[in-house]
């Protein structure tokens, strides 16, 4: 398997304190990968950077063979005015964009593969409703629909299961599932570690520097845990300048 | 019978007999079919107030192309355009390298802007210029202004259509747009552009100040009896050519001022909304009836 994604050294952080700690390592194509921490690990920072939404402090990420639109991404708490007048069918049908772009039209097998992935997240006779009558979990259910129309190599869901209640959580599991055997590449960051064990055969553990990576057992253990509790999250307002650059 | 159908000509159609009622009706058709999109997605942005501070930040721009060119409308509406995109741009940027938000960047500049408006005009012109600009004249349209507003009422609808998509993303979910497109600054900078067009050529019709006034009120009724961008959209657009020809017609007819008659006719409609409106008026807020079943 090669490396898709390659963190060198990467720092990331905001007005040069960092949020993310010298991370090496790479992520594999056909990966299934859970980013495990607490709150203010450096979970979302991480993604961020990978998408270049935010610019490293040092170090770089790299991607091999590897376009921006390859990456379909699900932020936390997605930034979604629901107030604006728009429905449900029109919002999943954006995920569309890689093929029709800023102005080619949706035409009749466009219209199926959207029914298709509403109908795949459980959402069929909901298309008309607006966007701001959908229960939390109905709208992560549309983002997820979104997601499949964008047909993304790599999938990128900063915790996707907030606030969702086990059923939804069971229907996107499946989904995520179904990308996997699809030979897709996911990175998801998650709380539930027992969902993290029974579905994801590989996980990262994150405290701002990096705990662990690997085969999730080997990452989720006790020790590691602790560890990962300890590392000061504290964001020192005198800290030096990290001598680990200089060296 | 006859003279009912008399009496209905006389009251509705003949005023338009004369040239420059009929000219006005044409401007003011034209203006709504641009500006009334635009205020819609200002009014979903919560830029209503914006439209406001834009026809204020033109002034000087007019201000400078009437010095220079006169009375010339492409000298003026020229000026106002380089005027309201200087403003808009310099906000823009104060904003994005300051922690000061856009909109009281926004404010400061055109309060310096107006100031200087004012101050350029008053240096030349009299009191009547000033008078003229601000409130303008709907019924002293020549052919040249009326092909001014055609034309950027064309330009509006036209780039409307092609930054559709691209603006409501920027609205609805900007993050997804960043996600797949780099189209969402250059779509803020081009609807910022249609804002002060359509200001630019509202205020050769309505003035500067009234020309806000059939960007934001047809948007603002709209919504309360719509659910959708587009049928908000086609509503703002009728609202405005009624208002247009309600507000000339009562202007004729009871001799009032004709811009500010058809912006009272586009307040009226807009108080109506509020209260009758389908979706969340007052009245249907408070006789809701019985809860349904499921």
């Amino acid at each position: 398997m090669t490396a898709l994604v390659q963190f060198r050294d990467l720092t990331l952080g905001y007005e040069r304190h960092p949020a993310v700690h010298h991370l090496s390592g790479a992520v594999k194509a056909g990966d299934l990968l859970a980013v495990v921490g607490p709150n203010g690990a450096g979970k979302s920072t991480l993604f961020k950077g990978m998408l270049g939404l935010i610019k490293p402090l040092s170090g770089s990420v790299e991607f091999s063979g590897l376009r921006r639109a390859d990456i379909a991404y699900l932020p936390q708490a997605a930034d979604i005015n629901a107030d604006f007048p728009i429905n449900l069918y029109d919002m999943v049908a954006v995920g569309l964009w890689r093929s029709t772009g800023l102005l080619g039209g949706i035409g009749r097998k466009h219209r199926a593969t959207i029914e298709h992935a509403i109908e795949a997240v459980g959402l069929t006779g909901f298309e008309e409703r607006a966007i701001g009558t959908l229960s939390a979990g109905q709208m992560q259910r549309a983002l997820f629909a979104r997601l499949l129309l964008q047909d993304a190599r790599v999938i990128v869901l900063d915790e996707p299961f907030n606030a969702v209640d086990t059923r939804t959580i069971n229907d996107l599991v499946a989904l995520v599932q179904r990308w996997h055997g699809e030979q897709r590449t996911i990175i998801a960051a998650l709380h539930d570690l027992d969902l993290v064990r029974t579905t994801f055969p590989d996980a990262l553990l994150l405290a701002r520097e990096l705990v662990a990576w690997g085969k999730t057992g080997d990452v989720l253990t006790a020790e590691n845990l602790l560890k990962a509790r300890h590392m000061c999250e504290a964001f020192d307002e005198d800290a030096a300048a990290c001598r680990v650059d200089a060296a | 019978m006859q003279r009912d159908a008399l009496m209905f000509y006389n009251f509705f159609l003949a005023p338009f007999g004369d040239v420059a009622t009929r000219a006005a009706l044409i401007a003011v058709v034209s203006l709504s079919l641009g500006a009334g999109p635009v205020g819609v997605f200002l009014m979903l942005r919560r830029m209503s107030l914006m439209g406001d501070t834009m026809a204020h930040a033109i002034l000087p721009g007019v201000a400078v192309g009437f010095l220079v060119g006169g009375a010339d409308v492409f000298a003026m509406t020229f000026g106002g355009l380089i005027a309201g995109i200087i403003v808009a741009v310099l906000a823009g940027i104060v904003a994005r390298v300051t922690p000061l938000k856009e909109d009281a960047s926004l404010a400061a500049f055109f309060l310096i802007s107006l100031a200087l408006g004012l101050v350029l005009l008053s240096a030349r012109g009299g009191d009547a210029e000033i008078v003229h600009v601000l409130f303008g004249d709907v019924l002293g349209l020549d052919a040249r202004k009326l092909m001014l507003i055609a034309a950027i009422s064309t330009v509006s609808i036209f780039i409307l259509a092609l930054i559709w998509r691209p603006l409501v993303l920027e609205c609805v979910d900007p993050q997804f747009l960043r996600s797949v497109s780099g189209a969402g600054g250059p779509v803020h900078l081009v609807f910022l552009a249609l804002v002060v067009l359509n200001l630019v050529a509202g205020f050769q019709a309505l003035g500067t100040l009234l020309a806000v006034g059939l960007m934001t009120l047809p948007a603002v009724a709209a919504r309360f009896w719509a659910r959708d961008i587009s049928a908000i959209c086609v509503l703002a657009i009728l609202i405005g050519i009624f208002s247009g020809y309600m507000g000339l017609l009562i202007s004729v007819h009871s001799g009032a001022s004709a811009s500010p008659s058809i912006i009272l006719v586009t307040g009226a409609i807009y108080v109506g909304s509020v209260l009758f409106g389908r979706v969340g008026g007052v009245l249907r807020r408070l006789f809701q009836g019985k809860h349904l079943e499921a």
